[in-house]
């Protein structure tokens, strides 16, 4: 076999083990916590009786493997079981809120990664002069600032002094494509805001980092203009490191969409989230772990497949 | 001694307000925390210089004692972190074999998932009392410092010096010590700035989510939660506690940032 | 591309060049550095020109400005660079990348790092000439195709083929100089091209070059620190020091004659004149050592067998890969052997380190290549000399002071050094607190890793000469690790040669050093350049004879 699909596949398989070992850190890793569930639903002033009641209803008098199996299984039959609060099927409610939230973090998502590109280029052409400082100056103020600041700041400006755009995010079933867009303006700038300079940074650092090579030297001293260089010969050696920015930056967006839903009350996973953990409903509360925990996992494996991919030591051994 | 930058002389100086705030903020606060000494919202007065909450108490109290809570909370977080991390960093990268093998791959694993997610599950199980989110923030940020640690310890042990006092018969805790530590110390307090900030940003973060400080107790992001409602009314009073996060945060920025650039070009740093 | 019949104007001819660099220092305002002053020398067509100097001389900066090119914000500030009758060092980019491979080209020390690891060499190598329009692709092709092939690379149809990883150290450095020479440019600017090659495989590469050179009849800027490399491949010779002219002349008076001190001191580096001892009783005994890295089937060393008398020096010699450096791994204990036997002042060495007496540690010292990684750079000197004193033999407060003082004289160094850290100290003074935290624990025996292949030729002089008199005075016996052979001549009364993880050749130096050789020891000893004229030419004739003769 060739070693490129050896270390794809190696990749991949590691990237199975290390869910499996998320989804038993999120199951076990809860029921080590001192306390259950139904006691930490019902609070401390719960009767004996009714906490019983709840512990049968659970199945949390079942032994503690067979639950997780069976919880695994069902999980990966698109069975997650149903909330406790409300009694609803968790994949049902989970399914149209995941598509919101994707929604949501695709147009993020497109508008931020060319720009950071662009601009993450511009920052190291004008390494040291005023274009990269201002951006860096602004990369401190953006990771300054957490994602529900940047949310109400930019609500407050953008929605309720200057009235350019509606302050809630509703979207709802059978809304048009259009009218569903221009919804979610305010979080998808918000969005854009919170990855933007940092992923700016992270891809000025990495072609940085590929601009200071030898062989850029030798190509600047073949009489190649800059750009050729840059087209040549840095970009062929860049791809893996920026792809990893973008997807490291991805990971991050899909955190900051929890809380940026929230401001905007978005009815997307994020918020479904949230909303279970003060209901301390811990089913609903697993299953959207894990659903996060996969994507995380899923884009960091896609950047290393990609790395793997651009190496040429790997794609052309000895 | 050399001059201090500007931005740096800056970041000290607010910084160290925050914490001057933080620390006497019972002393300096017009009200009491929770007193209710005017309407809902009132705008800012001579007597209310911020105005008043969402349920009629001083929002400069509120945010005076909020500076305590979040810059207590995140204190504590932060010492936690650093020494769980480093401790266990140092402790892998001059052990090595199976006790790195098992610490590495368990940070890994909690790693894989996002902090904020793993910790809204774990609080779903957990009590949520100030010790527990401090516990929490704490345990789970310090997988970063184990990584940072542990590798800067890595560079350090295989340094020839390091290696000439294994020649020389020295202890272990000689090693550690003398040799690995000092050179690993700039590096470290760098991040210690990096983590407070976090731990800032994440209380925040937990508070206005409704999972972090509990009433009638608030920190900051407790504070923009409870007056967030008004921002859609044009009334500003969820900005304030919004800004000081950020302006906490920057100023802490720019004495790490100093501070990075300071130790690295020390007598026996790197370079001259 | 001039007219021949005319007389011939130089090619470059540089006229009191100033180059100077803004260094910025963390904390202070930026200050201006001048890195060469008033400089010239001119390089007629066909001519090879050597620039020759120790680090910081400035002459890779004089040779890139040639291409009027500023490595990270170097200036070129001052005077003329003249190149085929114009001035380049006010040239605008367009008309440099103009000349920029088409008139001058350039061949870097490192071509590992210098090649684009994601493209074939083929494509890198005609990457210039089809830039500049100077030949079609199939013309540019078959002439790289025929630069491998005088270069002496295997396979030239489809060497090109292969990606930089895959081909070694050796070829790479002779593909970097094909890429030079593909566009047909007037001048070649050689940086260094064998300085990071074994000495086996330098000979070839300055072979390939210096007959590339001849064919082609490009001129050329040859740039070493090594005047017994430059002496084989430059018709002229200029001498820098500190940015700044010492000499200049043809390579035969510089070599034969040279007028100037400095320049006096670089000919006669290493002729230290070091008589054998007569043999003595071993402090270091090493029979049948075998060894291998942990997880690995893999012998680095096998079957090694090698006494060395007390008070006297053992020199192990041997190129990368030898197994020499793991040897010495394998005494001091941080690789127990997997067999054999290691006999240390008449005890036997425990194999791994743990389980050595506190005396064994002592009485076996080290000093390493890198004397920078081998101070902690938080400690100063007198604490990096002190601490094997009150390890070894609890000394304290002044009565510690006092021996760190008489260590320091003992290595030359005054009182001052005391409190200073390593930073502040320039690479011979850094070797030499080594050399002091060494001799601090009083040992029989001090294991000397390449201690002298950092540092500039008159700075190593030092230290050897500093390890030999110290020898004299405290009878220290040495196992002298090293790559270079002139410095074995300096410094050893036995030798061993190693090979891929054996002792090829052991005995008294003028044994090992007398011929008849065995075939690899032949091909190192002929293999290091030697201090005159025409060696390079010598050495060919004598091995063609010989393989003639099989």
């Amino acid at each position: 076999m060739h070693p490129v699909i050896k270390l794809v596949v190696q990749r991949l398989a590691l990237g199975l083990l290390l869910m499996l070992a998320v989804s038993a850190l999120i199951f076990f890793g809860v029921e080590a916590l001192p306390g259950d569930a139904a006691q930490a639903m019902l609070g401390q002033s719960a009767t004996p009786e009714a906490l019983a009641n709840l512990r049968e209803k659970m199945g949390l008098n079942e032994p503690m493997l067979w639950r997780y199996g069976h919880w695994l299984f069902g999980f990966m039959t698109g069975d997650m079981g149903v909330a406790l609060t409300n009694g609803e099927s968790i994949a049902k409610a989970v399914g149209g809120r995941l598509g919101n939230t994707l929604f949501l973090a695709f147009w993020a998502a497109l508008i931020s990664v060319p720009l950071a590109i662009t601009l993450g280029l511009v920052a190291a052409r004008y390494n040291g002069r005023w274009p990269d400082r201002l951006i860096s100056g602004i990369t401190l103020a953006t990771i300054s600032l957490p994602e529900f600041v940047a949310g109400y700041l930019v609500l407050y400006i953008l929605a309720v002094k200057l009235h350019w755009f509606p302050a809630m995010s509703m979207v709802f079933p059978g809304m048009g494509v259009f009218e569903r867009l221009s919804a979610i303006i305010l979080p998808v700038i918000v969005l854009v805001m919170v990855v933007l300079a940092h992923m700016m940074r992270m891809t000025r650092a990495a072609i940085l980092n590929v601009m200071q090579s030898a062989y850029i030297e030798t190509a600047e001293l073949k009489g190649l203009s800059p750009l050729t260089v840059i087209w040549r010969h840095a970009f062929p050696n860049a791809i893996a490191p920026v792809v990893n920015v973008v997807m490291l930056n991805l990971a991050y967006l899909v955190v900051g969409v929890v809380v940026v839903e929230v401001v905007f009350v978005y009815p997307g996973m994020g918020q479904y989230l949230v909303d279970h953990v003060t209901k301390r409903d811990l089913p609903v509360v697993q299953a959207c772990g894990m659903i996060f925990a996969a994507v995380y996992i899923g884009l960091n494996i896609f950047a290393d497949v990609v790395s793997i991919l651009a190496n040429p030591r790997l794609r052309h051994p000895k | 001694m050399r001059r201090i930058p500007i931005s740096a002389l800056i970041g000290l100086i607010l910084t160290g307000g925050f914490f001057f705030v933080a620390i006497f903020a019972q002393l300096i606060a017009p009200y009491r925390m929770d007193e209710l000494v005017g309407g809902v919202w009132d705008p800012i007065s001579a007597t209310h210089w911020l105005g008043t909450d969402s349920i009629g108490r001083d929002l400069l109290t509120r945010m005076i004692y909020g500076a305590q809570v979040t810059i207590f909370v995140a204190t504590c977080a932060t010492i936690l972190s650093f020494v769980t991390g480093s401790v266990l960093g140092f402790i892998a990268a001059t052990a090595g074999g199976w006790v790195d093998q098992a610490l590495s791959r368990l940070v890994d694993l909690v790693m894989a998932i996002p902090t904020l997610i793993l910790s809204l599950v774990i609080l779903t199980a957990l009590d949520v009392t100030m010790i527990n989110l401090i516990l929490v923030m704490g345990f789970l940020d310090s997988t970063r410092v184990f990584r940072l640690s542990r590798a800067v310890a890595v560079d350090i042990t295989v340094m020839d010096y390091v290696e000439a006092a294994r020649l020389r018969g020295e202890k272990q805790g000689w090693i550690i010590f003398s040799e690995v530590l000092p050179n690993a110390l700039s590096p470290l307090v760098a991040e210690l700035g990096l983590r407070f900030i976090f731990a800032v940003l994440f209380i925040s973060t937990l508070s206005f989510l409704g999972l972090g400080v509990q009433p009638p107790l608030a920190d900051w992001g407790g504070l923009v939660k409870e007056n967030s409602a008004g921002l859609v009314y044009g009334i500003p009073a969820a900005l304030a506690p919004a800004i000081a996060i950020a302006a906490l945060a920057i100023s802490v920025n720019l004495v790490a940032d100093w501070v990075l650039s300071r130790t690295t070009s020390l007598k026996g740093g790197r370079g001259a | 591309m001039l007219d021949s019949a005319k007389p011939k104007p130089a090619l470059l001819e540089i006229k009191n060049l100033r180059i100077e660099a803004t260094s910025y220092p963390p904390g202070e305002p930026p200050r201006k550095v001048v890195l060469v002053d008033d400089v010239s020398v001119s390089v007629e067509q066909g001519k090879v020109l050597g620039l020759i100097g120790e680090s910081g001389a400035g002459k890779s900066t004089i040779g890139l400005s040639a291409m009027s090119f500023g490595r990270g914000g170097v200036q070129l500030s001052g005077g003329q660079v003249m190149l085929n009758g114009r001035d380049i060092r006010t040239a605008g980019p367009s008309d440099l990348r103009a000349l920029r491979g088409r008139e001058v080209t350039y061949v870097a020390q490192s071509a590992a790092a210098a090649f684009n690891p994601a493209k074939r060499l083929m494509e890198q190598v005609i990457e210039t000439s089809l830039h500049h329009k100077l030949m079609s692709r199939a013309e540019a092709e078959a002439r790289a195709v025929e630069l491998f092939r005088k270069l002496g690379l295997p396979n030239p149809e489809t060497f090109g083929t292969r990606y930089p990883h895959q081909v070694s150290g050796g070829q790479l450095q002779r593909a970097m100089t094909a890429m030079a020479l593909c566009p047909k440019p007037d001048l070649v600017i050689f940086d260094e091209p064998t300085t990071a090659l074994d000495v086996t495989t330098q000979i070839d590469v300055l072979v390939a070059i210096k007959a590339a050179i001849r064919d082609t009849g490009v001129a050329a800027l040859y740039i070493t620190h090594d005047l017994a490399v430059v002496a084989q491949v430059a018709d002229h010779i200029l001498v820098l020091r500190g940015g700044k002219k010492v000499e200049y002349g043809t390579t035969d008076q510089i070599i034969n004659t040279p007028q100037q001190a400095y320049t006096q001191a670089l000919v006669s580096v290493r002729s230290i004149d070091h008589i054998e001892k007569a043999d003595a009783a071993p402090v270091l005994s090493v029979a049948n050592i075998t060894a291998r890295y942990k997880g690995t089937t893999f012998d680095v060393l096998k079957n090694v067998t090698v006494d060395l008398p007390a008070g006297q020096t053992l020199a192990v010699v041997g190129e990368s890969g030898s197994g020499k450096s793991t040897l010495a791994r394998v005494i001091t204990g941080l690789l127990p052997a997997a067999q054999g036997r290691i006999t240390f002042a008449g005890r036997t060495l425990s194999p791994d380190l743990a389980s050595r007496s506190k005396d064994d540690l002592r009485e076996l010292q080290m000093i390493y290549q890198m004397a920078d990684t081998a101070m902690n750079p938080r400690q100063t000197v007198g604490t990096i000399i002190g601490r094997p004193l009150e390890f070894y033999f609890g000394l304290k407060g002044a009565a510690k002071r006092a021996r760190i003082q008489e260590l320091l004289d003992e290595i030359e160094m005054g009182a001052g050094f005391i409190d200073r850290y390593p930073a502040e100290l320039s690479g011979g003074q850094k070797q030499r607190v080594c050399i002091a935290r060494a001799l601090a624990a009083k040992p029989k025996l001090i294991i000397c890793d390449e201690v002298t292949s950092a540092l500039d030729p008159l700075v190593a002089d030092g230290i050897l000469k500093l390890l030999l008199s110290l020898q004299a005075r405290e009878g220290v016996a040495y196992l002298f690790i090293t790559h270079d052979l002139a410095t074995v001549k300096a410094i050893a009364d036995k030798i061993a040669v190693m090979y891929r993880g054996q002792v090829v050749r052991y005995g008294s130096k003028t044994d090992v050093l007398t011929p008849p050789f065995d075939d690899y020891t032949d091909l190192l000893l002929s293999s290091v350049p030697e201090m005159k004229l025409g060696w390079l030419e010598e050495v060919l004739a004598s091995r063609k004879m010989e393989s003639g003769g099989n």
